[in-house]
């Protein structure tokens, strides 16, 4: 069953609404390296129990949601079929 | 604080719990439900995740391990940051497909294969029953804090009494409130909002003794971090291996624990709730682990050197004489572990009922579809499967004599559950995925899990002797539980995750690469994999010959009478009956199977409606004859489209067609009225003149100016006549073409020659390029010369320059012959270069030199008729002409 042929290039709002899903998409990775670049820091790639590093992982995290926050609204309503995530 | 006012606290709130959920379930049946369906309710539901593993135990995690208990928030808040990459995918398939659980998920997508169903229930039971046991273990032994605290001595209850009634409550709650009806959706209203209260009792308590931690006995923020400092915890370091390894475990473990699945998929209401929840929860988990550390290292900093880390968050207010906050503390925990053990073992008990009782009910009593009562049967299995689970968990609690290996037993029953994930995440993004490499798959993750991971949780030579783990299995030393293959450099949760994981995809892969899909299973694939895409795939149901009325039996023993009814009257009334019996359509019988499923699983529902159908289901050639008539119908659309075209162009055609037309007529009543005039201003003067000499009396000489007149008047006459008729013939192509052999130089020679006739007066150059024109045409010579004359007339006649001059330019390329005739005059105005080749067109009168305006009109037909052309040549800065002429004329002479 192929699917009808979608447009090449969108209009204004639908190509933010897409970019916005991009960016929903790439905040997990930039989690990720966030949460796992205080493994690098100290030599022998150890890292001890600092208020720095409690510090550091609270707000990263907290950015994180902020993030999230940001994003959901905008992605809430355009699930669905009209055009597809890949 | 009197253990006694403990148990009665704890009494109460079990009785508020129990009303909220009441009052709410009250509200469900009257449809009454408003904000208890917000997203805030749905998130807070999520909350299940923090168990009192998490509550109590993220304390003394951070009091062992420093800030590794950190990994298992984060795996969960790049999963739901990260919403829009899978578990919107996942929410969408558990509505669409009226999913009831994991197992159900794994089973319906690998075309409902109950075999897969058990396995998966039979992982979740396992890894769960620890786990369960946990939270048993959790609730003693803050019980036992605050007996061991009371003075008195007095301890009115033992720990394994408190296990039971602990036990006994949470089975009594979850049977009257999980398995009130058998709801088409698995949702439970009532149990949803006493979790989302327990969630909030738990963040309250948990924020509640931070605060007191952080501004109560430290002295504010700078002093707490200025406390972290200086703690034995700075000397803790992370393991890379370890730290990356948890976060995965915990993402993997947030998806496929049956109570997450529960409430985030089954539970969820509304697909709009998940954006919510996306940022919303992992704030929740920021909030529960805010002061994780504070309490842990004000906590080491203040208690006696021996105590339990794990209970910091209930003994340090004790220890302070707060006993208000540690009752509040308390309560927290206690929420943390009852929720989880409700939704937990609901969602077990789902699967059970689901996969195991119900399919075995059905074999043992092959009629029991047509016969028995299946929903009190089903409710009752559900009923038995809860207190089975729960049973299971305090037989593991006593087993293990509360020992302290349970602390680890979450990480451990997170890696057993993980062991979906390869399934799942294949399942919805890979249609290449099959019910075999599922089930290599999670055969393969579930007994490396068991042999590096499970067993060896009970100890040495408790399960595995301890020669296997000194020498390996059989004696196999790389068969050693915690060094398989020789890899004994890891630590032993993360060698068990990176082996399990690594064999159950390889398993899962090479399993799904080398075998060959079912119908169903294929169908399911595609519905699953592009649920974003609409409805996919053929009907399940080829039109069988199911009795409506044995189906509407049967329905009604499951859904309930009126429910069934009114499935199949709006069912009846969509195909246009009046009845109450709709016919057993394909479409019909996939609208049951999905209602049915929603209470009994997929599998079940599947195989009960197949009992009726008699059929079974699609097949092969159902799945290609489908793809088939849409590759028919793809291409019928597409013929549409051709024809379509075609028309378009045809309708063009033909209004340009009519627009010729039109100008034709148009054209042939200009020419009538042009030739008329032009016929008429000779005749006039014959007509005088000849009138004067009918007259007599003139003299000589005046009779022989007026003869000569009418004499050239009736030559122009004549000429014009001649030069009508020629036009008219060639147009008709009518024309004898006299085909021969002649050398281009040579016509040019005899027109230049014929045209010196034209103003002789004139000083005309003319340029000629001899080499070029030494070429010979097969043509009719004559009328090709009679072409060349015109242009050349023309130009004598027409060039206004004071010495003008003619360019003759011969041109040969692929088989034809460009002549162009350049005169260095004004040129011929754009507007009027489309006219010129018009009958009677003449630009100006000036040089009217006894021309009709017809000449150009006749080349252009006789180029025409010579399979050449002639046309005006613009930007030559004098007026151009060039005719085209082919090499080889070829027709014959017609």
């Amino acid at each position: 069953m192929r699917r009808p042929k979608r447009p090449l290039f969108l209009a204004r709002a639908p190509y933010r609404r897409r970019r916005l899903r991009d960016a929903a998409r790439l905040l997990p990775v930039l989690g990720a390296f966030l949460l796992l670049l205080p493994l690098l820091w100290t030599p022998g790639s150890r890292m001890a129990l600092t208020s720095g590093d409690v510090v550091y992982f609270f707000s990263v995290w907290l950015v994180l949601i902020v993030l999230a926050a940001a994003f959901a609204p905008g992605l809430r309503g355009g699930e669905g079929a009209d055009d597809e995530e890949d | 604080m009197p253990f006694n006012l403990l148990v009665l606290a704890c009494f109460l709130y079990v009785a508020f719990l129990f009303t909220v959920a009441f009052l709410v379930e009250r509200r469900a049946d009257r449809r009454r439900l408003g904000w208890l369906r917000s997203p805030l309710v749905y998130t807070l539901s999520l909350s299940i995740y923090c168990t009192a593993w998490t509550f109590y135990g993220a304390v003394g995690y951070a009091a062992r391990s420093g800030l590794e208990f950190l990994t298992i928030y984060f795996g969960p808040t790049l999963v739901f940051v990260g919403w829009w990459w899978l578990l919107r995918k996942l929410v969408r398939i558990g509505r669409q497909h009226h999913v009831t659980s994991v197992a159900d998920l794994i089973s319906s997508r690998y075309g409902k294969s109950n075999t897969l169903g058990v396995i998966v229930t039979m992982l979740a039971v396992v890894a769960a029953t620890p786990y369960i046991a946990l939270q048993l273990q959790s609730v003693v032994l803050s019980f036992g804090v605050f007996a061991s605290a009371a003075p008195d001595g007095s301890r009115p209850l033992e720990a394994g009494q408190i296990a039971v009634w602990v036990a006994v409550g949470l089975a009594l709650f979850t049977i009257l409130f999980g398995t009130r009806n058998l709801d088409a959706r698995e949702q439970h209203h009532g149990i949803v909002t006493a979790i989302a209260v327990e969630a909030v009792v738990k963040l309250v308590a948990l924020l509640a003794v931070g605060s007191f931690v952080v501004w109560g006995i430290a002295g504010g923020v700078a002093d707490v971090i200025a406390r972290i400092d200086a703690a034995d915890l700075a000397a803790w370091q992370v393991q890379p291996g370890r730290w990356t390894g948890l976060i995965l475990l915990s993402a993997a473990a947030v998806i496929t624990l049956p109570r997450m699945f529960q409430v985030m998929v089954v539970e969820n209401e509304d697909e709009g709730h998940l954006a919510r929840a996306s940022w919303a929860f992992p704030l929740y988990l920021l909030g529960m682990s805010l002061f994780i550390v504070p309490i842990a290292v004000v906590g080491l900093e203040r208690m006696p050197a021996g105590a339990n880390p794990d209970m910091f968050v209930l003994t340090l207010p004790l220890a302070e004489g707060q006993a208000a906050l540690a009752m509040l503390a308390f309560l927290g925990g206690f929420s943390s572990a009852t929720s989880m053990v409700i939704v937990e073992s609901i969602a077990l008990a789902t699967m059970i009922s689901n996969h195991v009782m119900i399919p075995l009910w059905l074999r043992l009593r092959p009629g029991a579809a047509e016969e028995d009562d299946l929903r009190s049967v089903v409710l009752m299995a559900r009923r038995l499967a809860i207190a089975a689970v729960l049973a299971l968990g305090y037989g593991y609690y006593q087993l293990s004599g509360g020992s302290a290996a349970l602390a680890s037993i979450g990480l451990i029953a997170f890696l057993g559950v993980a062991q979906v994930l390869p399934a799942m995440l294949g399942g919805i993004f890979w249609r290449g995925a099959t019910r075999t490499g599922a089930i290599l798959g999670l055969v393969t993750g579930l007994t490396v899990w068991a042999y590096t991971s499970f067993l060896p949780s009970f100890g040495p030579g408790a399960v595995l002797p301890e020669t296997v783990f000194a020498d390996g299995l059989f004696g196999l030393g790389w068969l050693r539980p915690h060094a398989l293959f020789g890899t004994q450099a890891m630590d032993p949760i993360i060698h068990a995750l990176f082996w399990s994981m690594a064999l159950n995809v390889l398993a899962f892969c090479l399993g799904s690469l080398f075998t060959f899909p079912g119908p169903v299973e294929r169908l399911q694939g595609a519905a699953f994999v592009n649920i974003f895409e609409g409805a996919v795939g053929p009907q399940r149901w080829a039109r069988g010959r199911a009795e409506p009325e044995a189906l509407l039996g049967m329905a009604q023993r499951i859904l309930g009478e009126e429910t069934a009814l009114s499935l199949f009257q709006s069912a009846a009334r969509a195909q246009g009956k009046e009845v109450f019996l709709p016919d057993p359509t394909p479409a019909f019988l996939d609208q049951l199977e999905a209602r049915l499923s929603g209470s009994v699983g997929a599998a079940t529902a599947h195989a009960m409606i197949s009992q009726l159908v008699g059929r079974a289901t699609v097949t092969v050639e159902d799945l290609m004859a489908v793809a088939s008539e849409s590759a028919q119908i793809l291409e019928y659309s597409a013929r549409l489209e051709a024809r379509e075209a075609e028309l378009t162009r045809t309708a063009g055609a033909l209004r340009e067609a009519n627009e010729k037309l039109t100008q034709l007529s148009l054209q042939k009543d200009a020419f009538l009225s042009q030739i008329s005039h032009e016929l008429r201003t000779p005749m006039t003067s014959i007509r005088a003149f000849s009138e004067i000499l009918t007259e007599g009396d003139l003299p000589a000489e005046a009779v022989m100016r007026y003869g000569r007149i009418i004499h050239d008047e009736a030559k122009r006459l004549t000429r014009l006549l001649d030069d009508l008729l020629d036009l008219s013939v060639l147009e008709n192509g009518a024309v004898q073409l006299n085909l021969g052999l002649a050398s281009l130089q040579g016509m040019i020679d005899t027109a230049l020659t014929a045209a010196r006739q034209t103003r002789p007066d004139r000083d005309f150059q003319v340029v000629r390029d001899l080499p070029a024109e030494a070429i010979y045409l097969r043509t009719d010579a004559d009328r090709l010369t009679q072409v060349f004359i015109n242009l050349i007339s023309n130009a004598r006649k027409y060039c206004d320059a004071p010495r003008a001059e003619l360019r003759i330019v011969v041109l040969q390329r692929s088989g034809r012959v460009t002549v162009d005739f350049i005169d260095n005059g004004k040129g011929i105005p754009k507007e009027s270069q489309a006219l010129i080749f018009e009958k009677f067109a003449r630009l100006t009168d000036a040089n009217r030199a006894g021309g009709a305006g017809l000449g150009l009109a006749i080349c252009r037909e006789i180029m025409t008729n010579l399979g050449g052309s002639v046309a005006y040549l613009p930007g030559q800065r004098g007026a151009a002409f060039r005719v085209t002429v082919p090499l080889r004329l070829e027709r014959l002479a017609a």
